[in-house]
């Protein structure tokens, strides 16, 4: 029943795709398509809600697809848990669109593939058999590069969607590999004869690391990543919004489903890499992100933090599972899968953010912003929340998982092997950093964007954007809050999903009594309640106004900027992007990007400008990308010459090949 | 239970109302040591009176956020330093943050007050911004590990657990513990802004961190932000008084008597910890800017020297 009603929501969307093909260049098209995309997700939100506190696993076969297997479907605590994610996403995106989407020069490119990339999402998590997997994974992939395609005129969009084809194919091609070893000698391609045999011992290693190479590069690992923030920030913003926050999760599920429940017990070795990853990851991904000047492309270098945060819990959790430590393991499942609701809800909110920044002032580069609090009040205001949230601070959500991420890594000294012991402690300063590093990167795409004075005239006269966009982005800011304030509630609810993982759940978390805090894991004496700290937030926060109200002088004058006496009124002597995030790429950039400035003094008694120059590389695009790339190309150079050759060069090279082939067949029989 | 509470908040209204005499004290000793009068070590309270008697004058673009962040500032401020256990271990509030969630409160602030130093759009609010942002980079990962090595001594993140267990007699003295503390004192007087890292009494343009970030504040703006300054610097010290040296204070409500003592102690650790910090102020002089990452890089050094050293033996 359950079931059905997602798969009928998941036809409405294809449906709803057809339908748009047809209505596509119509006025109110926009308003349609979204509007019904938002019922569809609606009625799968609900659906999958009543599925994640049902925990039982209801299984579901349509005849299509392959004629001797047929199409296997199945929703347990896992799917359910993220299918909430993937559709709750999506309707947060749909109502975003109905706003956002008039601003859309081709809707024709958008409309019909917006709903299809959803329904794709969703059959991939649904999927019982490797077929039906692969076909949805790469449905969802197709669908994704066609919109990220849609603003094809505008100039990185060409190379971006290049890049993300051929790495969403190198994606499908070890994931067909994983399952085709999965599937073992008889072939049998549902997961519920994967399940039961799992993966065979001398095959583990090789299946887990083309899981880890099919699903890390989608998600965004470091140093798969490379596609991710070139082609989330082309996409149209809602679309940004739907690959960066729920599409890398679809591909996190991809990994849990696959290490977690298809695999079998699986040694602790294997938990080493993810964890050492997933630190990486989160260092490298801020770190970028730092160097960004584009709000889009930042935000997007983001999302690779936090697959990094959200791997190293799922890391802990195969060490604590594979040492049955099950409380542990349940703590940093738990503290995982959090974290992938958290981050889809405040990613697709900056997303948000930024696209109506876009949209009102047509760039997302930040050196061309500023000062848009003032004429985008609302906008920036949901801005602020999901960029306190991101960076985890406290009473936001943000700060909830990684909280239980730590206490996680505080659990680690009951590991039995030393490496794990001295691994994460070391992963644990890692993700602080990069937490730390976040609010220092959100503190300058918040400040420059919308602090200061505005840099250009567009920035100047921007508009605050329409209302749907606005309810779209302070529904997700009330999540953040609730999530942050509650998050006993959400622990509560992935108990199930926990269980399934780890054969063990967070306690329970009374939510009856007023801030009753979070506990990680049963004796454990650590605690943190997020509404106790809110609530005495708002209390020291109220008294403070209050007093100052009564006692102090409250009278304001408005002045110049005081500036030490030297108020500079030229717009461009305020700090920008890049000068904010210098003293970091001194510090960290050196190192990490091989960052190097050259400054240009012009010789005394020279009027002109002097310049800075810096330049950065990317490490992980040099010794691993650009290699094969350029030797791609110089073969193809190469063969270039056989594009001119006479009709006898052609006829002798067919007939030298024939003579080959016929050479390696004698040989061979 | 009442009393437990009413003691909370007596906590809380203690660190308020103490924080000023802290700095004024700090000031003070480095007068003497420097061979000046000084003012009084009340001065701080009168400099606060008196910014709040005067009307505060905002810049002609200034926005909401600038307003609202010296509420923010000292709303965070003051909510971490009162939940530190000063007066009694195990108060009702306790389980609400533990350590992370405290350094977690002391960040929110950061990242507020860094926002405001960008808000008016001057130079100076900027390179304030960007080298707290950078100072904090560097400085809480070093924190965080600090909090590892002392959960792994104390078995919890949650203050009233460890002070307890430091406090017990089975503790002696401990090379980690000893590392550790050291650590702490180093990421303290960077997160404080204090000598080496930055200078809280210098104006001169390019050497300041914290004083360009609120360069454009006034009036009750700037009191709010040199109070939550003050809470601070006193909630840092409380830290160290009752993670390091919890000596006297009770694991919970014990009477009128004890909360005396309990007082009294603690009025003499964070004020002996302020005398001594002016020593090690005038004792050294300021750096450059990107020598701050080495300085923190130490404490981080420390902090995992003192996590292995935990971890390979049970008795370090």
């Amino acid at each position: 029943m359950i079931i059905a009603a997602l798969l009928a929501s998941v036809a409405l969307l294809l449906g709803i795709s057809l339908v748009a093909l047809a209505v596509a260049g119509r006025r109110q098209a926009g308003v349609v398509v979204y509007g019904a995309t938002a019922v569809a997700c609606a009625v799968a939100v609900a659906a999958a809600a009543v599925g994640l506190a049902g925990n039982q696993a209801i299984e579901f076969h349509l005849p299509i697809g392959l004629p001797w297997t047929g199409a296997h479907f199945r929703l347990d605590a896992l799917s359910a848990f993220f299918l909430i994610v993937v559709n709750l996403g999506g309707m947060s995106a749909s109502i975003f669109g109905c706003g956002y989407g008039r601003h859309e020069i081709a809707p024709q490119r958008v409309l019909p593939f917006f709903p299809a990339f959803l329904a794709g999402m969703n059959l991939v998590v649904l999927a019982n058999d490797a077929f039906s997997f692969l076909l949805a994974w790469e449905f969802m992939s197709l669908m994704s590069w066609a919109l990220v395609m849609s603003h094809d005129r505008e100039p990185d969009t060409a190379r971006a969607g290049y890049i993300y084809i051929v790495m969403a194919s190198f994606s499908m091609l070890a994931l067909l590999l994983a399952f085709g070893i999965l599937a073992g000698p008889d072939g049998n391609y549902a997961f519920d004869v994967m399940r039961a045999h799992g993966a065979a011992q001398g095959s583990a290693a090789i299946v887990f690391s083309l899981v880890l190479l099919g699903a890390g590069s989608k998600a965004g690992l470091v140093p798969l990543h490379v596609w991710l923030p070139l082609a989330h920030p082309a996409a149209p913003s809602h679309v940004s919004a739907l690959m960066s926050g729920v599409m890398t999760k679809v591909a996190v599920y991809a990994f849990i489903r696959i290490a977690f429940d298809l695999m079998g017990p699986l040694d602790w070795r294997y938990s080493v890499i993810v964890i050492g990853l997933g630190g990486v990851t989160a260092v490298m991904g801020v770190l970028y992100a730092l160097m960004q000047h584009d709000l889009k492309r930042l935000l997007a270098y983001h999302t690779v933090e936090n697959i990094g945060i959200i791997f190293t819990g799922l890391g802990l959790a195969l060490a604590f599972r594979a040492n049955g430590l099950t409380a542990a393991a349940a703590l940093a499942a738990s503290a995982a899968l959090f974290h992938v609701f958290n981050h889809s809800v405040f990613k697709s909110l900056l997303f948000f953010g930024s696209g109506a920044v876009l949209a009102s002032t047509g760039t997302r580069d930040m050196e061309k912003l500023g000062g848009l609090i003032r004429v985008m009040p609302r906008t920036a205001t949901g801005f602020l929340i999901g960029a306190a949230a991101i960076s985890a601070l406290p009473p936001l959500n943000g700060f909830a998982s990684e909280w239980l991420t730590f206490q996680a890594i505080f659990l680690s000294p009951a590991l039995p092997q030393w490496g794990l012991r001295f691994l994460a402690p070391a992963v644990g300063a890692m993700l602080a950093l990069a937490a730390a590093l976040a609010a220092a990167c959100f503190v300058k795409a918040f400040g420059v964007t919308f602090l200061g004075r505005p840099r250009t005239p567009a920035a100047e006269t921007a508009v605050e954007t329409d209302s749907m966009s606005l309810a779209a982005m302070f529904a997700l800011a009330g999540l953040c809050v609730v999530a942050g304030i509650v998050p006993g509630f959400f622990t509560n609810a992935l108990g199930t999903v926990s269980h399934m993982l780890t054969a063990s759940e967070m306690p329970h978390q009374a939510l009856v009594a007023l801030g009753t805090p979070l506990l990680p894991s049963l004796g454990n004496p650590n605690s943190y309640s997020g509404l106790m700290v809110a609530g005495l937030l708002l209390l020291a926060g109220t008294v403070t106004y209050l007093a100052v109200r009564t006692f102090a002088n409250v009278a304001t004058r408005h002045s110049l900027a005081w500036g030490c006496g030297y108020p500079d009124t030229s717009r461009n002597s305020q700090y920008s992007a890049e000068s904010f995030a210098q003293p970091i790429r001194r510090v960290f950039g050196t190192l990490a990007f091989d960052a190097r400035e050259e400054v240009f003094m012009p010789p005394p008694g020279d009027v002109g400008a002097a310049k800075i120059h810096v330049t950065l590389r990317d490490p992980a695009w040099d010794l691993l990308y650009a290699p094969p790339a350029s030797a791609v190309a110089f073969i193809a150079d190469r063969l270039n010459v056989l594009q001119f050759l006479t009709i006898r060069r052609y006829l002798s090279l067919v007939f030298l090949a024939l003579v080959l082939l016929l050479t390696v067949l004698a040989l061979w029989v | 239970m009442i009393q437990a509470l009413a003691l909370q908040g007596i906590q809380g209204l203690l660190v308020i109302a103490l924080a000023p005499l802290v700095t004024g004290v700090v000031r003070k000793t480095k007068a003497r040591l420097l061979l000046r009068r000084g003012a009084s070590i009340f001065q701080p309270y009168r400099d606060l009176l008196r910014l709040f008697r005067k009307e505060s004058v905002l810049a002609h673009n200034a926005s909401w956020l600038f307003q609202a962040a010296p509420y923010l500032v000292l709303a965070f401020t003051w909510v971490a330093a009162a939940l530190i256990p000063v007066l009694a271990f195990n108060l009702p509030l306790g389980p609400g943050a533990d350590f992370i969630a405290i350094v977690g409160l002391l960040g929110s602030a950061r990242f507020v007050l860094a926002l405001a130093g960008l808000d008016v759009g001057t130079s100076f609010g900027g390179i304030g911004s960007s080298r707290e942002v950078m100072i904090a980079s560097v400085g809480e990962p070093a924190m965080l590990m600090l909090i590892f090595s002392l959960a792994l001594v104390a078995g919890s993140t949650q203050l009233s657990v460890i002070a307890a267990f430091t406090q017990s007699p089975a503790v002696g003295l401990r090379i980690s513990l000893g590392l550790a503390l050291l650590g702490f004192i180093m990421v303290a007087i960077a997160e404080n802004g204090r000598i080496p890292i930055d200078n809280p009494a210098t104006h001169l343009e390019l050497t300041m961190v914290h004083e360009a970030m609120v360069l454009e504040y006034s009036g009750r703006h700037l009191a709010l932000i040199e109070l939550s300054t003050f809470l601070k610097l006193l909630a840092y010290l409380s830290l160290i008084a009752s993670v390091f040296l919890p000596w006297g204070i009770p694991p919970t409500w014990a009477g009128g008597m004890q909360l005396a003592s309990a007082l009294g102690l603690f009025l003499a650790k964070v004020l002996g910890g302020a005398v001594l910090l002016a020593f090690f102020e005038v004792s050294i002089a300021k750096m450059r800017v990107f020598r701050v990452p080495q300085f923190i890089g130490a404490a981080l050094m420390l902090a995992l020297l003192a996590g292995l050293l935990r971890l390979v033996s049970q008795s370090f």
